[in-house]
């Protein structure tokens, strides 16, 4: 902030502060976490399920609509979740700026095609194509 | 950041060592290898995608010794990401900040976290041999 500003710091820093995305997210960090303990309980219990199960069990298992809903969600919750966390460890221990920058923006871009070819995987196992 | 030399706080070896600083680190070093066992849970889901012998080759990798050691691995950092994860929630709605709870609620996510792998892993091998 330059010397000539007038304005009271704490005008940056209240609502949305500085970087004009507030808690969002610390929240949906939350959010996501609430969301992969249910699901996350869910998905291990459908592992174990599947642990011993030859291709066409296993096959037919994810292909029933609930199991293939909630894999869907599971993904997408685990994906999400897992950027949150990754951008704050790489905001925290890499401190050359356009190193920070490069890997915030390679994760994102992993994440969603991990999440996207996720999606379409469990989508053709549940449709049969 | 560490452009100008400025006094740096206290590292880790002046401290007194305190389970919660074992839970701390390891909610984070959980959370990093969790988020690279995402790629596991992709292959799976790519290989039962693509037919039963996509399939066959990501089961027979799973069910290799090294690939068992992995899942293990995955295992225990799942249950202890969840178990502190549960922990972090519950502190975050502002419950357990009290020292002593501090300190049960570390040791209940890492005991938590073994009975948990244990249990899974009793389960696993006791229907039906290893993968």
């Amino acid at each position: 902030m330059s010397a000539k500003d007038l304005r009271h710091p704490i005008k940056r820093a209240r609502g949305l502060g500085s970087a004009q995305s507030g808690v969002g997210h610390w929240w949906m960090q939350r959010v996501t976490a609430s969301a992969l303990v249910v699901l996350g309980l869910w998905f291990l219990v459908t592992v174990l399920r599947l642990a011993h199960a030859d291709f066409a069990t296993a096959h037919a298992l994810v292909a029933r609509p609930w199991n293939a809903v909630l894999l869907i969600a599971f993904v997408i919750a685990m994906f999400w979740h897992a950027v949150l966390g990754l951008q704050v460890v790489i905001e925290d221990y890499v401190h050359t700026r356009w190193k920070e920058v490069s890997l915030l923006v390679l994760v994102k871009f992993l994440a969603v095609l991990g999440a996207l070819a996720s999606v379409l995987a469990v989508l053709r196992i549940a449709l049969g194509a | 950041m560490a452009d100008t030399p400025r006094p740096l706080s206290p590292h880790l070896q002046i401290y007194k060592w305190q389970v919660q600083m074992l839970t701390s680190i390891l909610h984070r070093a959980t959370g990093v290898v969790l988020a690279v066992g995402t790629l596991i849970i992709l292959w799976g889901l790519l290989a039962l995608a693509g037919g039963s012998e996509a399939y066959a080759r990501f089961a027979a990798c799973i069910g290799s010794s090294l690939g068992l050691l992995v899942m293990f691995g995955w295992t225990w950092a799942f249950a202890y990401h969840l178990c502190n994860g549960i922990r972090h929630l519950v502190q975050d709605a502002g419950a357990g900040y009290a020292i002593a709870q501090f300190v049960r609620s570390s040791w209940l996510s890492i005991i938590g976290s073994l009975v948990i792998t244990l249990l899974v892993w009793a389960f696993v091998l006791t229907s039906g041999g290893a993968a």
